[in-house]
C-alpha cells in the first residue's frame, strides 16, 4: 500500500475515533437533554464519517483500479439522518416537559381551593 | 502504523459505548434514553467499519447499511410514540 494513504488513512481513523468518543463524553456529561443533543448529533456524525471516509481509501487502494463506494451511500444516508432525529427527539422533549408542567400545573390549581374548577379550566390545555 | 491506529481506534469507539451504556440506564426522562440509543446505533456502525478495515473484508459494508437504516427508522419510531402516544394513527 502506498505509505501517503496509509498515513492518512490512520490519520482519519484517530480523529474519526477522538471525534465518536467526544460525543458520547458530551452525551454522558452535559446537563440538560437540549445540550445532551448537541453531542452525539453532530461529533458523533463526522467522527462516524470520517471513520467511513478512511474506510474508502483504505478499500479503493486494496485494489487498484476499484474504487469502493459504498461507505460513501453510508455517510450520505448518516448526514441526512441526524438532523431529522435530533429534531424529532427535541419535539418529544419538548412535549414532554409541557406535559409534565401543564400537569403540575393543573394539580397544584386543582386542589384545596374553592375555586380550583375556574383554575383548572383557565389553565392550558394538556395534549 | 495502521494496525496501531486501529486498536486506538477500538478503545476509543469502546469507551464511547460504555458512556452511551451509561446514559441508557441512568437517563432521567424517556427521550435522553431514545438519544442514547440513537448513538449507540451510530457507535455500533463505527465499531462494524473499523472491524472491517482491520480485517480487510468487504462484507461488513451492508451490516452496517442496514444498522443505519434500522436504527433511523427506529429511533423516529420512537419519538411518534413519545409525541403521539400511538406509532400509526
Amino acid at each position: 500500500m502506498n505509505p501517503i494513504s496509509e498515513a492518512l488513512i490512520a490519520v482519519l481513523i484517530i480523529v474519526g475515533g477522538l471525534f465518536v468518543l467526544l460525543g458520547s463524553i458530551g452525551l454522558a456529561r452535559l446537563p440538560d437533554i437540549m445540550t445532551r443533543l448537541h453531542g452525539p448529533t453532530k461529533a458523533t456524525t463526522l467522527g462516524a464519517g470520517a471513520l467511513l471516509l478512511a474506510s474508502a481509501i483504505f478499500f479503493s487502494s486494496q485494489n487498484a483500479g476499484h474504487i469502493s463506494l459504498h461507505e460513501l451511500a453510508i455517510v450520505f444516508f448518516l448526514f441526512l439522518s441526524a438532523p431529522v432525529t435530533a429534531h424529532l427527539i427535541a419535539k418529544a422533549a419538548l412535549h414532554r416537559q409541557q406535559a409534565k408542567f401543564c400537569g403540575e400545573r393543573l394539580r397544584r390549581d386543582g386542589d384545596g381551593t374553592e375555586d380550583g374548577t375556574a383554575n383548572s379550566s383557565r389553565s392550558p390545555r394538556r395534549r | 502504523m495502521l494496525s496501531t491506529s486501529i486498536e486506538i481506534a477500538f478503545v476509543l469507539v469502546g469507551a464511547a459505548i460504555l458512556l452511551n451504556l451509561y446514559r441508557l440506564l441512568r437517563g432521567p426522562d424517556t427521550t435522553d434514553r431514545v438519544l442514547a440509543l440513537d448513538t449507540l446505533g451510530i457507535n455500533t456502525i463505527a465499531l462494524l467499519v473499523l472491524s472491517g478495515i482491520s480485517s480487510a473484508s468487504a462484507a461488513f459494508f451492508e451490516v452496517a447499511l442496514l444498522l443505519a437504516l434500522l436504527g433511523f427508522v427506529g429511533t423516529v419510531a420512537l419519538c411518534k410514540f413519545l409525541l403521539r402516544g400511538d406509532i400509526v394513527e
